[in-house]
C-alpha cells in the first residue's frame, strides 16, 4: 500500500494544501512542505508552475509566473525534493500541466518521482484515453498513482471509466470554473457532492477548487474524504509568508 | 494521409489535451461536427451566406505586373475582398451555423490581428447571439480599427494582460472563459488550432478557399492544379483552406510562409517550424516553441495575426512529413513586399498576407510555372503599422 492508499484509510476528513513550487520565493519549496507537514496537513500538492496555465484563475497565474521568473524548472525542482523523504511521511503529489512533463520525457519523470518519494500526479491536460494508450504501463512500473479530475457536467459514464483508471483518489473540481473562485457552495454543489456520494467510486473523493475557509472546507468534507485549499493558501502566503502556516491550518479546522 | 485520422491526430499531431472540465463541450462538438455539416439544410444555409453575404466567389486575379516582375504565372485568391476583409469570417460563419444548431447562446473568440474577432462580432450581429472577443492588450493598441469595429457590432472586447498579452494569451483566456461558462456557450476558435475536432471543422470551413482555385483555375489555364500554392500561417487556417483540396495531389507544391519577426535567431520570431519542437499548446500536440523545460516561449512578429508560438497540427504534420516547404521571411522583408503590392497591382494586403509575398525575393520559380498566392486579408487594419514604418 502506497502513501497516499494508507493517508485514505485515515478515519478523519483529509485536509491537503496546493502550493506553487518556487514561490514567493525560490528556496520556498521544501521549507512549505515542512511546515505543512508539522501543522497537520495530511497531503501536499506541490504545483510544478507553467507558463500558460489554462485551469487556472489570476492567483495561481500569478504566482506560476513568478515561479518561473525565480528560476524554477522540473530539475530545479526534483534537486528541491532530492531527500524529502528523510523528514517528510505525508503524501506528496505533483500537479502540473503535461508539457513540461513530456518535455522531461514521461518515463524519466515517474523514474524520478518514484526515486524521490513522490506519490502521485495530477495532471489536469493529460486525457484519460492517452494515459491509457501510451503512459499507463509506465505510471505502473514506477508506482506513481494517477489522479483524475471530474466536474459537476461529468456524466456518470465517464466518471466511472475515471474512477477504474485513477488509482489514488478522484479530484472533484466542485464547479464548472479555473481556480480561486470566490463564489461558495450552493444548491447545484450539494446535489452534485450527494450524487458522487452515491455513486459508491472505487475511490475516494477528494473537493478541491473554491474551498477557501472553514465553511467551505467543512461543507465539501461532509460527503467527501477530504478537501484541496490553492488559491487561498497561495493567497495567505503572498501575505504572510511561512510564518502564517500554523494559523492559516488553524482557520480551515 | 494528410488528414485527421479518427482519432483526431495528423501523423503524430493533434489530440485533445484538455482539462476535463472541457471535456463535455468538444465532446458534443467532436461527435456532432461532422454529422450537422453534412446536413442539407446546414449546407444550404452556408453556401448562401458565403455566396450573398460574404461575397463568395472571391476572385481568382492574374497579377500581371507582379508576375512579370519575379518571371514566373502567380496568380492572387483575393481572400481579402471577403466581407470583413479577410478569409476568417468563412470559418465565423460555418460555426455560428454549428453553434446554433448545438443550441448555444452566447459566443466567445481569441483574436490577434483582429481580423477573426471582426469576422466572430459579425456573424455574432448577423444571428444576434451576445458576442465576447478576448484579445492581448498589445494587439488592441496595434489593431485598434479592429477594435472599434467589434465594438460597432455589439461584441465586448477583453484584453489579456498576461504573458506577451498576444494571440496565445488571448486564446488562455477564451478557453478560461468556456471553462467558466460550460453549457451555454460556443467557443468560436479562429484558426487551425486547439484541440481535436477544431483543426479539422475550421480546415472543412475554410476549404471552400481552394475548391474555388480549382475550378477559377480550370476555367483560367485549362488545369484545376497550380504548381504551387503559397500561404502565410500564424495558426495556419488561409493555409489549411488553400492548400485543402491539394493535399493529396504531389504535383502541387505547398509553401507555408512563417513569420520570422526580426530573425529566426534572434530570439525575436514566430517562425515555429524552424524553433519549435513537439509539445503542447491549447489542447494540441503540434510545433511549439519552447524551452527546453517544456515552457512556451513569447513570440515576436510585427504582423498581430502571425505572432503565435504554434501552428495547427495539419502544418506540423505537413513540416515533419516534408509534404511542405516551409519559409520564414522577416518583419522588414515583409513590410517591403506589402508595399510592392501597393505599387504593383493597387492592392493593400494585411501584414499577415505581405509575409507570403515577400518570398519571391528569394525563392526562384520556373516561368510557366503557376504559383497561387493565398492573399489572406487587406491592409486596412494595419495602416498604422505602415504608417510608422515608412513614415508615410
Ligand atoms: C489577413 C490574415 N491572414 C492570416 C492570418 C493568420 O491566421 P491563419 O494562419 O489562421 O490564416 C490572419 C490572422 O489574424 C489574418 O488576419
Amino acid at each position: 500500500m502506497n502513501r497516499i492508499q494508507e493517508k485514505l484509510q485515515e478515519n478523519k476528513k483529509l485536509l491537503s494544501i496546493y502550493f506553487t513550487a518556487g514561490y514567493p520565493t525560490i528556496e520556498d519549496t521544501a521549507p512549505i512542505i515542512e511546515a505543512l507537514e508539522n501543522n497537520g496537513v495530511d497531503m501536499v500538492e506541490i504545483g510544478l508552475p507553467f507558463s500558460d496555465p489554462l485551469a487556472d484563475g489570476p492567483t495561481i497565474q500569478a504566482s506560476s509566473t513568478q515561479a518561473l521568473k525565480n528560476g524554477m524548472t522540473t530539475h530545479k525542482l526534483f534537486e528541491q525534493l532530492e531527500g524529502i523523504r528523510e523528514k517528510i511521511s505525508i503524501p506528496l503529489i505533483i500537479m502540473g500541466y503535461f508539457n513540461p512533463v513530456l518535455q522531461y520525457g514521461v518515463e524519466n519523470f515517474c523514474k524520478k518521482c518514484q526515486e524521490i518519494g513522490i506519490d502521485g500526479l495530477i495532471l489536469p491536460d493529460l486525457p484519460l484515453a492517452e494515459y491509457q494508450e501510451h503512459y499507463q504501463a509506465i505510471f505502473e512500473k514506477h508506482g506513481v498513482a494517477i489522479i483524475f479530475l471530474i466536474t459537476p457536467q461529468t456524466s456518470d459514464a465517464r466518471i466511472r471509466e475515471l474512477d477504474a483508471a485513477s488509482t489514488g483518489f478522484i479530484y472533484m473540481v466542485s464547479r464548472a470554473s479555473v481556480t480561486g473562485s470566490q463564489k461558495g457552495f450552493g444548491e447545484e454543489q450539494t446535489n452534485y457532492f450527494n450524487r458522487i456520494a452515491a455513486m459508491e467510486l472505487k475511490n475516494p473523493q477528494i473537493i478541491g477548487f473554491g474551498i477557501n475557509n472553514k465553511e467551505t472546507f467543512q461543507t465539501a468534507t461532509r460527503r467527501a474524504k477530504g478537501a484541496i485549499i490553492g488559491s487561498a493558501f497561495i493567497k495567505m502566503i503572498t501575505e504572510q509568508g511561512i510564518a502564517g502556516i500554523p494559523r492559516f491550518v488553524k482557520s480551515i479546522r | 494521409m494528410y488528414n485527421v485520422n479518427e482519432k483526431g491526430y495528423y501523423g503524430k499531431f493533434g489530440g485533445a489535451y484538455i482539462p476535463e472540465m472541457l471535456y463535455p463541450n468538444v465532446e458534443e462538438l467532436r461527435q456532432n461536427y461532422l454529422k450537422i455539416m453534412a446536413e442539407t439544410a446546414f449546407q444550404k444555409e452556408f453556401q448562401q451566406l458565403l455566396k450573398e453575404y460574404v461575397g463568395r466567389p472571391t476572385p481568382l486575379y492574374f497579377a500581371k505586373r507582379f508576375s512579370e516582375k519575379y518571371k514566373t504565372k502567380i496568380y492572387l485568391k483575393r481572400e481579402d475582398l471577403c466581407h470583413t476583409g479577410a478569409h476568417k469570417v468563412n470559418n465565423t460563419i460555418g460555426q455560428i451555423l454549428m453553434a446554433k444548431r448545438l443550441g448555444k447562446n452566447r459566443i466567445i473568440a481569441e483574436t490577434g490581428a483582429g481580423q477573426h474577432g471582426v469576422a466572430t462580432a459579425t456573424v455574432c450581429a448577423l444571428m444576434g447571439l451576445e458576442c465576447i472577443v478576448y484579445m492581448g492588450a498589445i494587439d488592441i493598441e496595434r489593431q485598434a480599427p479592429n477594435v472599434a469595429r467589434m465594438k460597432m457590432l455589439g461584441a465586448t472586447v477583453v484584453p489579456a494582460t498576461s504573458g506577451s498579452k498576444t494571440l496565445k494569451d488571448a486564446t488562455n483566456e477564451a478557453i478560461r472563459d468556456w471553462i467558466n461558462n460550460p453549457t451555454n456557450t460556443h467557443y468560436i476558435i479562429g484558426s487551425v488550432v486547439g484541440p481535436h475536432p477544431y483543426p479539422d471543422m475550421v480546415a472543412r470551413f475554410q476549404s471552400v478557399i481552394s475548391e474555388e482555385i480549382k475550378t477559377q483555375l480550370q476555367e483560367k489555364e485549362n488545369r484545376d492544379a497550380p504548381d504551387y500554392v503559397v500561404a502565410c500561417v500564424g495558426g495556419g487556417s488561409n493555409a489549411a483552406g488553400a492548400y485543402y483540396h491539394y493535399l493529396d495531389n504531389p504535383d502541387v507544391g505547398i509553401i507555408a510562409v512563417e513569420a520570422a519577426g526580426k530573425g529566426v535567431d534572434s530570439g525575436e520570431s514566430a517562425a515555429t517550424s524552424a524553433l519549435g519542437k513537439p509539445g503542447i499548446i491549447h489542447g494540441s500536440k503540434t510545433l511549439l516553441m519552447q524551452t527546453a523545460d517544456g515552457q512556451i516561449t513569447e513570440p515576436h512578429s510585427i504582423s498581430a495575426g502571425l505572432d503565435y508560438p504554434g501552428v495547427g497540427p495539419m502544418h506540423a504534420h505537413l513540416y515533419a512529413s516534408g509534404r511542405g516547404e516551409f519559409i520564414s521571411v522577416t518583419d522588414a522583408a515583409a513590410m517591403q513586399a506589402g508595399l510592392q503590392l501597393c505599387k504593383l497591382e493597387g492592392i493593400i494586403p494585411a501584414i499577415e498576407t505581405s509575409h507570403a509575398l515577400a518570398i519571391f525575393e528569394t525563392r526562384k520559380f520556373k516561368s510557366e510555372a503557376i504559383v497561387v498566392i493565398n492573399l489572406s486579408g487587406r491592409g486596412d487594419k494595419d495602416l498604422s503599422t505602415y504608417i510608422d514604418y515608412f513614415n508615410l
